[in-house]
C-alpha cells in the first residue's frame, strides 16, 4: 500500500507540524487558513504533550508561542495576512531573543481587511522583517500542497538550526487545494538544552530578553544576528529551474503563481517559444546568485506576481542593472489562468 | 549570633535601581522569599513585564523570560502549558496589565491558566515618565490628565481585581498594598497563597498590589506611604476579592 493520501494544503502543513513534532499550536480564526486551525484542534491534543488553544487574538497566540519555545516546544502559529500584522510584535521578539518558531501565513488579497482571496501581497512584509527593529526570518514560498508538507517539516529544522523564527508564506489557494500527499520522514529534533527555560534547578538561573539599553551592546547584537543571517544566506537559498536551459525569456514567480506560470510556459514551448522559469523557494534568503548567473545567458525576464510589484524588488537587486525586467501582475484576490499569462508572456517575448 | 534578616537565596545580590521608596523593591523581595520558603526556587520561571520592572530578571534568582509588553499572561500560558510542573508567574504594572494587556490578561483568567499574576498597581506609567493609567484615579493629575483625570473625558480608574473576579476561571484573587511593615506581612501571606494555590493546580490567581511611585506621585516616601492608606485604598480597597478555596485549606 502507498503512503500517499489526498489532503487540503491546509490540513498538510497541521499533520506535518505534528509529525515534525510540534506540539505547541496556538492561532485564532481567519479565513483562509481555518482549516489549519480546526486540524490542529482535532489533532493536536492527541498527539503526546501537545496543546492547542484558541488564542483571544494573533497577538496572544504569537505570544503565546514565544513562550512554548522558550520553554522547549517546538511551536507554531498560523493566521492569513490582517492576522500577521499582528503578529509582528511576536515575530520581533522571537528575533530578537533567537528563539526558533514557525508562522504560516496563508496571504489573502488586501490591504486592510481586503478579502479572503489567494494573493501575494504580503511578500515585503514577509522578507523585510516585517516587524520593527533590524531583523530577518527566513521565508518559505511552497507552491503545492507536497511541498506544504516538505517544507513544513523544513521549517522547524531551520527555526531550531538558527534559532529563528521561520515563515511559511502560502495563499488561499495552496491552502485550500487537494492534492496527492506523501509525508516524509521527520528528522529527529537537535536543540540544544542550553536555551530551554525549565527552572534553574540547583543551577544558576538564565534569563531571556530582548531590551538591551546600552546602545553598543544593542549594536553588537544587532551585528551578531547579521552574522547569523550571512550563514543563513549562504546554505539555505532554495529554487527551482524550470527550462530554463535554452530559453530566451525567464519568468520568476514563486508559490502559486509560479504554478500558473508552469502551465504558461508548457503552452508556449508547444508552440515553439523558449521561454523557461525561476521559482524561488526561499524567499528569504533570496536566490540572487542563479538570477544573476543566468543573465550571462539572457537578458530577458518578466516578474509574475499576484501583486502589484514586490518580489520585482529583489529580482533587480540580483540583476544589478544587467538585462530587462518587465512584470505581470493580479492583486486583489485575481487568480489569472495560464492562457492569460501565456498572452502577456507572448507580448514581451515578441518586443 | 542568631541571623535574623538576611537577602533571599532567589534574590540576586544587584543593587535595585528603583527610586527610593518605590514599591517595585519590596514586592520583589516578598516573592523571592516566598519562593524559598516553598523550595521553588529552581522550579519557578517569571515572565517579567515592560515597564519599570522590565529588567527584574537582574534582581530574581530563578528564569526568566521578558513579555512584550502586557503579554505577560499570554507568554506564561505558553511555558505553563509546555511545562505544568513548573511554577510560572508573571508580573505586570498597570498600563502593561490594564490597559494594552487586558485581553490577555482577561482570557487567561478566563480560561483558568494554572500560573500567578503579580500585578503591580501604582495609578501611573511609571517608566515612561508619569502618565494616566487605566488605574489613575479621578482627580489624580498625571503627565496626560494635567487637570486631574475627569471621568467624562478619560473614563473611570478601572478594577481589574474585581473584574477578574466575575470569571469562572479565577480561583484566588487578592489586593494587598506595601506602605507599611503590617500591609508587608499581610502581603507576603497573600502571594504565598497564591504561589500554593498554584502549586495545588487551583486556577488563575492574581496579587494586585497597591504600589507607592513616590517619583510620579511627586511626593516623599512617608508621603506616598499615608497616600496609599488615605486616598488610593478608597477606590481599590485591600483585601480578599474572591478565594474558591480551591488550593490546599492550610495555604493561609
Ligand atoms: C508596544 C509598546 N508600547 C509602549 C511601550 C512603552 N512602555 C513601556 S513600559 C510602559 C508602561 C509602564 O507602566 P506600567 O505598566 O504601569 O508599569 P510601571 O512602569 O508603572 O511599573 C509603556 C507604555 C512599549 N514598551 N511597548
Ligand atoms: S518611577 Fe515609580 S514605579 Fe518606577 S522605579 Fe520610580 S518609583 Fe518605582
Amino acid at each position: 500500500m502507498s503512503d500517499k493520501i489526498l489532503i487540503a494544503g491546509n490540513w498538510a502543513i497541521g499533520e506535518a507540524a505534528i509529525r515534525a513534532g510540534c506540539r505547541f499550536y496556538a492561532g485564532y480564526p481567519i479565513t483562509p487558513q481555518n482549516e489549519l486551525t480546526e486540524y490542529m484542534a482535532e489533532n493536536m491534543r492527541r498527539a503526546e504533550g501537545g496543546t492547542f488553544i484558541q488564542a483571544e487574538s494573533e497577538i496572544a497566540a504569537v505570544n503565546m508561542v514565544l513562550g512554548a519555545s522558550a520553554a522547549g516546544a517546538r511551536a507554531m502559529t498560523s493566521s492569513s495576512s490582517p492576522g500577521i500584522s499582528l503578529k509582528q510584535e511576536g515575530i520581533s521578539a522571537l528575533a530578537a531573543d533567537e528563539l526558533p518558531a514557525v508562522i504560516v501565513n496563508m496571504m489573502r488579497g488586501g490591504p486592510g481587511l481586503g478579502n479572503i482571496l489567494p494573493s501575494q501581497g504580503d511578500y515585503f512584509q514577509a522578507t523585510r522583517g516585517g516587524g520593527h527593529g533590524d531583523y530577518r526570518t527566513i521565508v518559505l514560498a511552497p507552491a503545492s500542497v507536497q511541498e506544504l508538507a516538505d517544507l513544513t517539516m523544513d521549517a522547524f529544522d531551520l527555526a531550531d538550526k538558527y534559532r529563528n523564527p521561520v515563515m511559511i508564506l502560502g495563499d488561499g489557494m495552496t491552502g485550500q487545494m487537494m492534492e496527492p500527499v506523501v509525508f516524509g520522514k521527520p528528522r529527529p529534533r537537535r536543540y540544544n538544552e542550553k536555551y530551554v527555560l525549565k527552572g534553574a534547578g540547583e543551577g544558576k538561573s538564565k534569563f531571556i530578553r530582548a531590551l538591551i539599553l546600552d546602545a553598543l551592546r544593542m549594536e553588537e547584537h544587532n551585528w551578531k544576528l547579521v552574522r547569523k543571517y550571512r550563514v543563513v544566506e549562504q546554505n539555505e537559498v532554495r529554487f527551482e529551474t524550470y527550462k530554463t536551459g535554452n530559453a530566451r525569456l525567464i519568468i520568476i514567480a514563486y508559490g502559486i503563481a509560479a504554478r500558473i506560470a508552469k502551465g504558461a510556459i508548457n503552452r508556449l514551448r508547444d508552440s515553439g517559444m523558449k521561454v523557461g522559469l525561476i521559482r524561488p523557494i526561499t524567499l528569504w534568503p533570496f536566490p540572487a546568485q542563479i538570477i544573476r548567473d543566468t543573465a550571462e545567458r539572457i537578458d530577458r525576464f518578466l516578474v509574475f506576481e499576484m501583486s502589484t510589484g514586490q518580489m520585482i524588488d529583489d529580482v533587480k537587486l540580483a540583476l544589478e542593472g544587467k538585462g530587462h525586467v518587465s512584470f505581470y501582475g493580479r492583486p486583489g484576490g485575481v487568480v489569472p489562468t495560464p492562457a492569460e499569462l501565456a498572452k502577456a508572456i507572448v507580448q514581451e517575448y515578441r518586443r | 549570633m542568631k541571623k535574623v534578616f538576611s537577602r533571599p537565596r532567589s534574590l540576586k545580590s544587584t543593587p535595585f535601581h528603583y527610586c527610593a521608596g518605590c514599591g517595585h523593591s519590596i514586592i520583589h523581595r516578598v516573592i523571592c522569599e516566598v519562593i524559598d520558603e516553598l523550595g521553588i526556587r529552581g522550579n519557578t520561571i517569571g515572565v517579567p513585564p515592560a515597564g519599570c520592572a522590565v529588567v527584574a530578571y537582574n534582581y530574581f534568582d530563578v528564569d526568566m523570560l521578558e513579555a512584550p509588553h502586557g503579554r505577560g499572561c499570554a507568554v506564561a500560558t505558553g511555558i505553563k502549558r509546555t511545562l505544568p510542573d513548573r511554577v510560572v508567574f508573571s508580573y505586570q504594572g498597570d498600563g502593561d496589565l490594564a490597559a494594552i494587556g487586558t485581553a490577555e490578561t482577561f482570557h487567561a483568567a478566563n480560561r483558568g491558566e494554572n500560573i500567578t499574576v503579580l500585578f503591580i498597581n501604582n495609578a501611573v506609567y511609571g517608566m515612561t515618565g508619569g502618565q494616566m493609567a487605566p488605574t489613575t484615579l479621578l482627580g489624580q493629575t498625571s503627565t496626560t490628565s494635567p487637570p486631574g483625570r475627569n471621568a467624562i473625558l478619560d473614563g473611570h480608574p478601572i478594577r481589574m481585581s474585581e473584574i477578574l473576579a466575575n470569571l469562572e476561571g479565577t480561583a484566588y484573587i487578592e489586593r494587598v498594598a506595601v506602605n507599611s511593615a503590617q500591609n508587608i506581612l499581610r502581603a507576603k501571606k497573600a502571594v504565598k497563597k497564591a504561589f500554593q494555590y498554584q502549586i495545588d493546580g487551583a486556577g488563575f490567581n492574581m496579587i494586585e498590589v497597591l504600589s507607592q511611585c513616590p517619583t510620579n506621585w511627586k511626593m516623599n516616601t512617608v508621603d506616598a506611604c499615608r497616600w496609599v492608606d488615605e486616598v488610593m485604598s478608597k477606590t481599590f480597597p485591600i483585601g480578599v476579592i474572591k478565594d474558591t478555596g480551591k488550593g490546599r485549606k492550610d495555604a493561609d
